[in-house]
């Protein structure tokens, strides 16, 4: 391998891209020969997701550094555009693939006949997700956050039908408001600093004329605006319940890391332009960020207690834990530290991420026949009144209890139990490793702890305990209080989801190990010399060298 | 020469955001339109105004960029106005849908109860 040109760096943007585009080629009866191609394609995403998170870790890149530049078009920095692979952006490459492989396998069970050319969407939204993960540049940013938009428009409307045109044409709608939102904030940023790369923007913050730095705060908060709408931060994520309640179910769990999509952006920038190196800019949005992020978590705590299904109640698991990750940065951000409390945060990403896909993806199955009478019980047991510390103590013999149901609905229940300790943030699961981490940063740590820290502590306990009364009020009528025959679950429906809950508890178990990379990813995002050095660094490829690709 | 580009994406983005929150989908879109046609004036505008320049410039030796203008806004009103363009045309594809599934062009799909 050429020094300098790691081309595994692009491997996740490509393989998915070929993918996608190979079959577009073929029409819908060759279904089954899609699906392996798909499938192909998504392992072979995480395989080169997981390469590239095991050489982050262990300095595998050149020089022994942990963090990884490819120069598209051998152009160097800031003039050309940058992928950068550090622990970060490898972690949530390798996220999207955990997720993208279950989903797949579920729409295999039927969701890819309801309409055309589901998997090359699928196949475009992964690419978009993975290119938004690694590029280093504002402008290819907006290019693959509208591919990765583009991808789910059409996946939103995937099966067609009434509600999903009509939630369709608000999610549309509010997203290219979005992106205006977004050109305008790049095109200022673009006109105060004269620069698109994020490394090159974060070195020129501190020694940025006066009268500029106002421009390029405006810049940054109408950027910031396009992915709070995307992140689903009150009051801009009323489209939110509505749009993930409509999607078809694997498109529904898709969409669960497309909100993280928006945090992490938020996450990178936040650190890198306004962190604590940033002189006069240190910090900038942090209150915005903490207030908007603890109001999304009260309206997502309601949300759930006032939801009757799944589904909304699933989409408003999804605000709250958006809102807790930007509280979290907002928080750290502000206060300049906090290593701690961000490691926690990452880890509850992950978890909640994958806890929320396994809610989307159960949320069919769950409510397939008896949907309606569920809704219905859920009024009655409202009136009826559960004992929440009853409903703590019955949180563990679930999966015992539902062996009445025979076979996978019994699977389905244990999985759902998992989902709903993982989201909860009870023990054993990883939620409560990846909450009471942040809690401990928060509380714990010398300089964090004052007013805000302690509201979020309260908002945090509080809205993990509205999600298991909610949840389990669900679990309940589902799977013990359901009197007729249970449903039929296909195997390829059942799969992804016990294969996502043992994510989960193999997340829980490694939890000392990834809590390790976690708290590393923290300490680089918030000290981010070695990326924006290294970016400059990055050696081009010598005229004489290029033209042999790797596949 | 400022001051007419100003106006024109002011006056742009004003109808823009007015047509934009219209309960008719076909105003939206052409709010939407309008808006997106206001921040790529607005973008080109960030290169700064050089009248008379080419934005192209020669092959080796020395360049004055004074006596040029700004390529990079060309090139990105270029990839923003084929990004408006094709999320338009798929807007309006889930517009027309909406009208044949729902029988009104209101945009909640349902006319407001007077």
């Amino acid at each position: 391998m050429t020094p300098g040109a790691d081309h595994l760096i692009i491997a996740p943007i490509l393989i998915p891209f070929l993918a996608g585009a190979l079959m577009l080629l073929y029409d819908e009866r060759r279904r089954q020969a899609k699906l392996v191609v798909a499938l192909v394609a998504a392992g072979l995403m995480l395989l080169a997701g997981i390469a590239l998170l095991r050489r982050a870790n262990g300095g595998g890149f050149a020089g022994g550094s942990d963090v990884g530049y490819y120069l598209l078009g051998n152009w160097a920095v800031p003039w050309g555009i940058v992928l950068v692979l550090d622990r970060l952006s490898a972690m949530m490459v390798v996220l999207n693939g955990l997720l993208a492989i279950p989903v797949l396998i579920y729409a295999g069970a039927g969701w890819h006949r309801q309409g055309q050319h589901f998997l090359s969407l699928a196949m475009f939204l992964f690419m978009g997700l993975n290119g938004a993960f690694l590029t280093g540049d504002l402008f290819s940013l907006f290019v693959f956050f509208e591919v990765l938009l583009a991808a789910s428009y059409g996946l939103l409307l995937h099966g067609g039908g009434q509600l999903r045109v009509r939630a369709g044409l608000h999610y549309v709608a509010i997203n290219l408001a979005g992106s205006v939102l977004f050109l305008i904030g790049v095109a200022l940023i673009y006109g105060a600093a004269g620069t698109l790369s994020m490394a090159h923007l974060s070195q020129l913050m501190v020694t940025l004329d006066g009268s500029r730095r106002p421009l390029v705060h405006a810049g940054a908060a109408l950027m910031g605006l396009a992915f709070l709408v995307k992140a689903g931060i009150w009051p801009l994520s009323f489209w939110l319940p509505t749009a993930y309640m409509a999607s078809p179910a694997p498109v529904a769990a898709m969409f669960a890391i497309m909100t993280k999509v928006g945090v992490y952006i938020l996450m990178r920038l936040s650190f890198l332009i306004f962190g604590a190196a940033a002189g006069a800019s240190a910090g900038f949005g942090a209150g915005a960020l903490m207030l908007g992020g603890m109001a999304t978590m009260v309206y997502g705590t309601l949300g759930i207690l006032g939801s009757q299904g799944l589904g909304r109640m699933a989409a408003h698991v999804v605000l709250v834990s958006s809102g807790t990750l930007l509280a979290v940065t907002g928080i750290a951000l502000g206060a300049g530290g906090g290593v701690t409390m961000l490691s926690g945060a990452l880890y509850y990403l992950v978890s909640s991420t994958l806890g929320a896909g396994m809610l989307f993806l159960l949320f069919e199955p769950m409510s397939r026949e008896e949907g309606g009478i569920a809704a219905m019980l859920a009024l009655t047991t409202d009136a009826w009144g559960l004992d929440p510390a009853e409903t703590e103590e019955d949180a563990d013999p679930a999966p015992g209890q539902g062996l009445s149901i025979p076979g996978l609905m019994t699977a389905l229940a244990v999985a759902y139990s998992v989902a709903v300790l993982a989201l909860a943030g009870l023990p054993p699961l990883s939620g409560f490793v990846g909450k009471f981490v942040i809690l401990r940063g928060g509380i714990g740590d010398a300089g964090m702890a004052g007013w805000a820290v302690w509201i979020f502590a309260a908002l945090l306990i509080v809205a993990g305990f509205a999600t298991l009364i909610g949840l389990m009020r669900i679990g309940i009528q589902t799977f013990w209080a359901n009197e007729g025959e249970s449903p039929p679950i296909r195997v390829l429906e059942a799969a992804p989801v016990i294969a996502l809950s043992a994510m989960l508890v193999l997340l829980t178990v490694q939890a000392e190990d990834v809590l390790r990379y976690m708290r590393a990813t923290a300490q680089a995002l918030e000290m981010p010399t070695t990326y924006v050095e290294g970016v400059f660094a990055a050696p081009r490829v010598a005229e004489s060298g290029n033209g042999e690709h790797e596949p | 020469m400022e001051y007419v580009l100003a106006a024109a994406i002011g006056v742009l983005t004003a109808s823009g955001l007015w047509l934009m929150l219209r309960p008719r989908t076909f105003q939206v879109i052409i709010g939407l339109s309008l808006l997106s046609h206001a921040v790529n004036l607005f973008i080109f505008s960030m290169g700064r105004l050089t009248p008379g320049a080419p934005p192209i410039m020669p092959r080796g030796g020395f360049v004055d960029p004074s006596r040029y203008a700004d390529p990079l806004p060309q090139a990105l009103v270029l990839t923003a106005i084929v990004i408006s363009f094709a999320t338009t045309a798929l807007f309006l594809v889930i517009m027309i849908a909406a009208r044949g599934l729902t029988g009104t062009d209101h945009v909640d799909g349902q006319e407001r109860e007077q």
